[in-house]
């Protein structure tokens, strides 16, 4: 069967509570962004799980190649020197 | 809601295809792996066929069943009882909307789109739960879907929060979390009846666990000799509990809060058995089951039949909106 006549998806990412970051929970079919938000709200904050949304075309995400993924990352492995835990100090002075 | 769909499949033509090249089997290898070590599989990882579609059948059917079940409880909206019962019961039908929202949209990341899914339900060939075939003959129907059907429901949903199809476990996550509340007021329904209620009341509470209790115990599928695509879902981490070890959970955790309500449960075979720590209770009818699977239930047609017809009284206002957003465009661009 044809999908061009149905509704784009988008992607749904909810603020819990002021002070937070916006994180992904989900996606929905809308006509319009407007809508979008609209049924965000309907769908994912029924229980005053959030205090804003955003929503966006899931087409207009660009994301890494998850076949990359071990090329991608893994060249932070041994990057030991990048956390604090590495650099062993006094005792006195180890709250540092 | 759930789905027991997954088990109801007959086999498919048989198992998996013959591997067609050495990349192949390295990926396949890869991905059992990572199934043994416990990890997530995200939509966008390698995965076998067999794996993508027997996921997208159980996904796309326990969609279905949650959306199916929005109608044997909204058939009693604008009768409940008290405005109470009713703002209750319109924040749970509409849950069991969201609920198959979160579910084809799970789906969906499996590569098939929400239009096919349900052009699978509208022509007959995906299923829904078989629970939904049976009618609520009166209110007291209403609190007993809530107590044993969703009670049943989140006995088999907690296991899938710990799928290997991660888009799955955390639409599980999400939809179990709202679930108590299904059950709760479910069960509050009843208690109110059974401890202020007429003597006619009580007896239409009794009538309708008689009517449900056989039906929620077909909910967890057939036997385990008798499930031929278990073994497959265990060892992919679709499937996580036996549908008898849930069974005989579901049966445990029953048989005392029906004490506590004031009911008996319609099984004379029904008794604690020391040895085994558990109650033991009467055979099934399968015939009748299998009967409502394929078709033949007391409401499979009408239920269907209002699924289309929403659908298809629908489609001026999906394509009203769709146009009204093409042309918003078109006047923002120019």
């Amino acid at each position: 069967m044809s999908t061009e006549n149905e509704w784009p998806l988008w992607e749904v990412f909810v603020r819990t509570k002021a002070g937070l970051d916006h994180k992904h929970c989900g996606s929905l079919h809308a006509a319009d962004a407007k809508m979008a938000v609209q049924m965000a709200r309907d769908v994912y904050t029924r229980r005053q799980e959030g205090c804003s949304v955003w929503v966006v075309r899931s087409d207009q995400i660009v994301a890494s190649d998850p076949s990359d993924k071990d090329m991608y990352f893994d060249p932070a492995e041994d990057k030991v020197y990048r956390h604090p835990t590495f650099y062993k100090l006094p005792d006195s002075v180890d709250q540092m | 809601m759930y789905t027991q769909a997954m088990d109801t499949q007959r086999e498919e033509g048989g198992t998996a295809p013959a591997l067609r090249s050495a990349e192949e089997a390295a990926l396949q290898q890869r991905f059992d792996q990572r199934i043994d070590a416990g990890e997530f599989i995200e939509a966008k990882d390698w995965m076998p066929d067999n794996y993508r579609k027997t996921l997208l059948r159980q996904i796309s059917q326990h969609a279905h069943s949650e959306i199916v079940g929005m109608l044997p409880e909204g058939n009693w909206i604008t009768r409940a009882p008290t405005l109470k019962r009713k703002a209750i019961l319109l924040a749970k039908v509409q849950d069991e909307g969201g609920h198959g929202l979160y579910l084809y949209a799970a789906a969906e990341t499996l590569g098939t789109s929400r239009d096919q899914m349900l052009d699978a339900l509208h022509s007959g060939k995906a299923k829904y739960s078989s629970i939904f075939n049976y009618p609520t003959l009166s209110w007291a129907d209403v609190g007993t879907i809530g107590w044993l059907v969703d009670g049943a429901a989140i006995m088999n949903q907690v296991p899938i929060c710990r799928c290997s199809y991660a888009p799955y476990a955390r639409a599980m996550v999400r939809i179990c979390r709202e679930e108590s509340f299904h059950q709760r007021q479910g069960y509050d329904s009843l208690l109110a009846m059974m401890r202020d209620g007429t003597e006619a009341q009580k007896a239409m509470v009794q009538d309708a666990v008689n009517r449900w209790w056989w039906p929620c115990l077909m909910m967890f599928g057939p036997p385990d000799d008798q499930s031929p695509n278990s073994a497959q879902g265990m060892r992919w981490g679709i499937k996580r509990v036996s549908n008898d070890t849930l069974r005989q959970k579901f049966v445990d955790a029953t048989v005392q809060q029906a004490q506590v309500l004031g009911v008996t449960l319609p099984d004379p075979d029904l008794r604690w058995n020391e040895a085994t720590q558990h109650w033991d209770y009467g055979s099934i009818d399968w015939a009748e089951f299998w009967r409502v699977v394929g078709g033949e239930g007391p409401c499979n047609h009408e239920r269907l039949a209002m699924r289309v017809a929403a659908w298809e009284e629908g489609a001026w206002v999906r394509e009203a909106a769709l146009a009204h957003a093409r042309k918003s465009e078109l006047k923002e661009a120019a």
